[in-house]
């Protein structure tokens, strides 16, 4: 399946692109022990640095490591500016589209997106209707997924809610850096270090009204949570302090955190829960994790959440083929990247035409996430297309379907040596007083001979990203 | 600072500095075991830092009438109870991992690293192997000492890790202490008759070269006492450690904290003006014990007016 992916790196005689000749001359000149050398010290230094996710129930001291290919994926100026250009775009009208949704709701009174898709989504959080927050940003940090297929870019999925993986970018870079470092001096590779900064500004950008010196804290599940690492990571290198539940209270309508002298003021809290745990007043009321009554501080307009709660009805999979609506409805402006061709399945039509046709798609699941909950129709045995035939036709609204992309590849080291695998990227969107994009972002690659599931909980690995200066 | 952070750093520090208490504590019997000494006198021996360290109940239930080597092995190697080198530096690093992105990444790298190759040590390595890892310890206690000392900023991070650091220092000295006074086979006793158990001790505290400069003259159960109490430039002994102690408690003074800050001073005071003879006069183990009782006090004052969620001004 998919013999023919475009490879980023190589073209079908086998020699480099343009934008890779260099890069791939100087891979071919060294030595094999060298690399393997390389890549067991890369292990060894992201056990010692604790580049690491924990996996629930397990000892101490044995987290594991997200697999790191010291092969890089290189993108061009010219690919990186159009990128760029139309995820600016996309996070744009994302950003209008909630705070449509949570005023006027124009799109819908427009007839543009079908209502009940909206009101009758779990996503939609009626306790935001009319809030107006800073800057009218929700979606502060969103990290698009973008796939090649067929030598074009598409938009895969919005996240929209706690995107993750910024820091596998940053630790990714800095890795290679140490391992390789005259790989750096002898091209121009745009940096990507000074995200934390660009993050804490925007985070300070979108501080309550009136607010002077804005304090900012990260909000973590704790260090039990798989992606812990990230938490500390990002308020370390941004200077603010990682906070818990615990370390949170309410007060006359402010958020406060419990310090060594006494209670201490948060203006904006950059949070890496979910919606349903932020509250137990509010929402799930068995969260331990939350902070009881911060849905009324915020909705008083005292503290900032980043991400806002209830953007998840804009990056939900039955809301994503609207997104070039979106575009369309609220900048006026033609979608600069396309989205992957969808069925909706809660519609007749696009139904029979996937039914039909199971064996050559990807089946996903509305809510689903992380790999989890899907068909790869060619990959799938005819059990597994019976089962998935069955629940879409008992509840079609959960379902919707895309062709198999042949997702680019870009060669990888695996057991037999260097191999084709198939890639994706997550470049990270900044939105606060302006939008920000670091260039590069997070590549995933799917380990396996033919994989088309880069998630790391699926057995993935990433790849440092680099984005070539002119 | 965040109280849970705080709490975090305290014990973070406090954890580090039981393990190379540990280690040093092992160092000591380890040399005991090269004198000419019969089991029974050794064993001993090792009863007397099992009872100083609390863990003697939990030990026999677990080995009954135990050897010497079990007792090592016990201290040195058992991840099963909290009381092992091996579980402090476990400890050591669950802590740091939860404030990592307060320290500076080279604290929690050097305390990942420490637990991570520790758990390479083979507990039936012998002889060599248990002294080989005593020494490596040792070694990453400096370091992670150096780590902090030259990273961190002078803020209250860094003042709630060395509090614990001193505490748990002060706490350590006065057991080892206890311990020797207690063992029938080589203190009390026999004051004056041989010494060579209180050199053992001075060695494994990194301090008898520090004696011979102190006192230029042959070791006594007394003067090393002395030394390892009331010395006031002996950074481990407890006149120094309170001294410190008391040091950053003013440095991180809140609404609540005077009446702690007063009980340190008092205690500090004690070792600063206090006579031995005074202190030993109601018999040294159990002035030990009341001194480790008063440091349980100060510990336990600091947890709630600094450390526990539950302070919110």
């Amino acid at each position: 399946m998919c013999a023919a992916a475009y490879d980023e790196m190589l073209d079908t005689t086998g020699g480099a692109r343009a934008h890779c000749v260099r890069y791939f001359s100087w891979l071919r000149a060294q030595p094999a022990e060298l690399l393997a050398r390389k890549r067991a010290e890369a292990d060894a230094l992201f056990h010692r640095v604790g580049v690491t996710f924990a996996v629930y129930g397990e000892e101490a001291g044995t987290e594991r490591l997200i697999p790191f290919d010291i092969v890089p994926r290189v993108i061009p100026t010219e690919e990186w500016q159009l990128l760029a250009a139309g995820l600016q775009q996309r996070v744009r009208a994302l950003n209008a589209f909630l705070g449509d949704m949570y005023h006027d709701q124009d799109i819908l009174r427009a007839g543009r997106i079908p209502s009940e898709l909206l009101l009758c989504n779990a996503q939609y959080r009626p306790e935001m209707q009319g809030i107006d927050v800073p800057g009218g940003i929700y979606a502060h940090i969103a990290g698009i997924d973008v796939v090649r297929a067929d030598g074009a870019f598409y938009v895969l999925e919005d996240n929209l809610r706690v995107p993750s993986g910024v820091s596998y970018m940053l630790e990714n870079r800095k890795m290679m850096m140490r391992l390789f470092p005259e790989l750096f001096r002898h091209q121009a590779i745009a940096s990507v270090e000074h995200y934390p900064d660009g993050l804490l500004e925007n985070l300070k950008s979108v501080a309550p009204q009136g607010v002077v010196d804005p304090v900012v804290m990260l909000l973590t599940p704790g260090a039990h949570n798989s992606a812990y690492f990230e938490h500390a990571f990002l308020a370390q290198q941004m200077g603010i302090e990682l906070v818990e539940g615990q370390d949170l209270f309410v007060r006359d309508d402010f958020l406060f955190a419990r310090t060594t002298r006494g209670p201490q003021r948060v203006d904006v809290l950059y949070r890496r829960i979910d919606d349903d745990f932020l509250d137990p007043l509010a929402f799930r009321s068995d969260s331990m994790l939350g902070v009881p009554g911060l849905l009324t501080v915020y909705r008083s307009g005292h503290v900032t959440v980043a991400n806002a709660i209830g953007t998840g009805i804009a990056d939900d999979k039955s809301v994503y083929p609207y997104v070039p609506e979106m575009i369309r409805f609220y900048l006026g402006e033609e979608p600069l990247i396309a989205n992957v061709p969808t069925w909706v399945l809660r519609n007749a039509a696009d139904r029979e035409h996937v039914l039909a046709h199971l064996a050559e798609l990807v089946v996903k699941e509305v809510h689903g996430a992380g790999g989890y909950g899907m068909l790869i129709g060619p990959a799938a045995s005819a059990a597994q297309i019976e089962d998935f035939r069955r629940r879409i036709i008992a509840n079609p609204e959960r379902y919707i379907a895309q062709p198999t992309l042949a997702l680019s590849t870009s060669p990888t080291f695996c057991s037999q040596g260097l191999a084709p695998r198939h890639i994706d990227l997550r470049p990270f969107v900044l939105s606060g007083r302006e939008i920000t994009i670091v260039p590069g972002g997070l590549t995933r690659v799917a380990l396996r001979e033919g994989s088309l599931v880069v998630n790391s909980s699926q057995g993935g690995g990433t790849k440092d990203t680099w984005v070539l200066e002119s | 600072m965040l109280s849970r952070t705080a709490n975090h750093l305290y014990w973070m520090s406090r954890y580090v500095e039981r393990a190379e208490h540990l280690a040093r504590l092992l160092d000591a019997h380890y040399r005991l075991s090269l004198l000419p000494r019969s089991p029974e006198v050794l064993m001993q021996g090792w009863i007397a830092t099992l009872t100083s360290l609390g863990m003697i109940a939990h030990f026999q239930s677990q080995h009954g009438e135990a050897d010497p080597q079990q007792a090592m092995q016990y201290l040195a190697f058992d991840r099963t109870h909290a009381g092992s080198i091996m579980s402090c530096l476990g400890a050591a690093r669950e802590n740091a991992r939860a404030v990592r992105g307060t320290v500076p990444s080279e604290v929690w790298e050097t305390l990942n690293a420490t637990y991570l190759d520790a758990r390479d040590f083979r507990s039936d390595a012998g002889d060599i192997g248990v002294r080989t890892f005593l020494d490596w310890v040792k070694y990453r206690s400096h370091l992670t000492r150096g780590v902090t000392v030259n990273t961190m900023l002078r803020d209250e991070a860094f003042h709630f890790a060395s509090i614990g650091t001193f505490l748990e220092r002060a706490d350590a000295t006065t057991r080892l202490l206890e311990a020797r006074w207690r063992d029938p086979g080589g203190a009390g006793e026999r004051l004056g008759v041989d010494a060579s158990e209180w050199a053992v001790l001075l060695r494994a505290l990194s301090a008898f070269e520090v004696y011979r400069k102190v006192y230029r003259e042959s070791v006594t159960p007394l003067r090393v006492t002395e030394l390892l109490l009331l010395n006031a430039e002996m950074p481990r002994s407890v006149h120094r450690c309170l001294y410190d102690l008391l040091g950053n408690l003013q440095a991180v003074r809140n609404s609540q904290s005077a009446e702690t800050e007063r009980m340190a001073g008092e205690l500090h005071a004690q070792f600063r003006y206090g006579r031995l003879e005074e202190m030993s006069s109601v018999g040294m183990p159990q002035f030990l014990d009341r001194v480790q009782r008063r440091l349980n006090t100060l510990a336990d004052r600091i947890g709630a007016d600094f450390l526990v969620a539950g302070y919110s001004g």
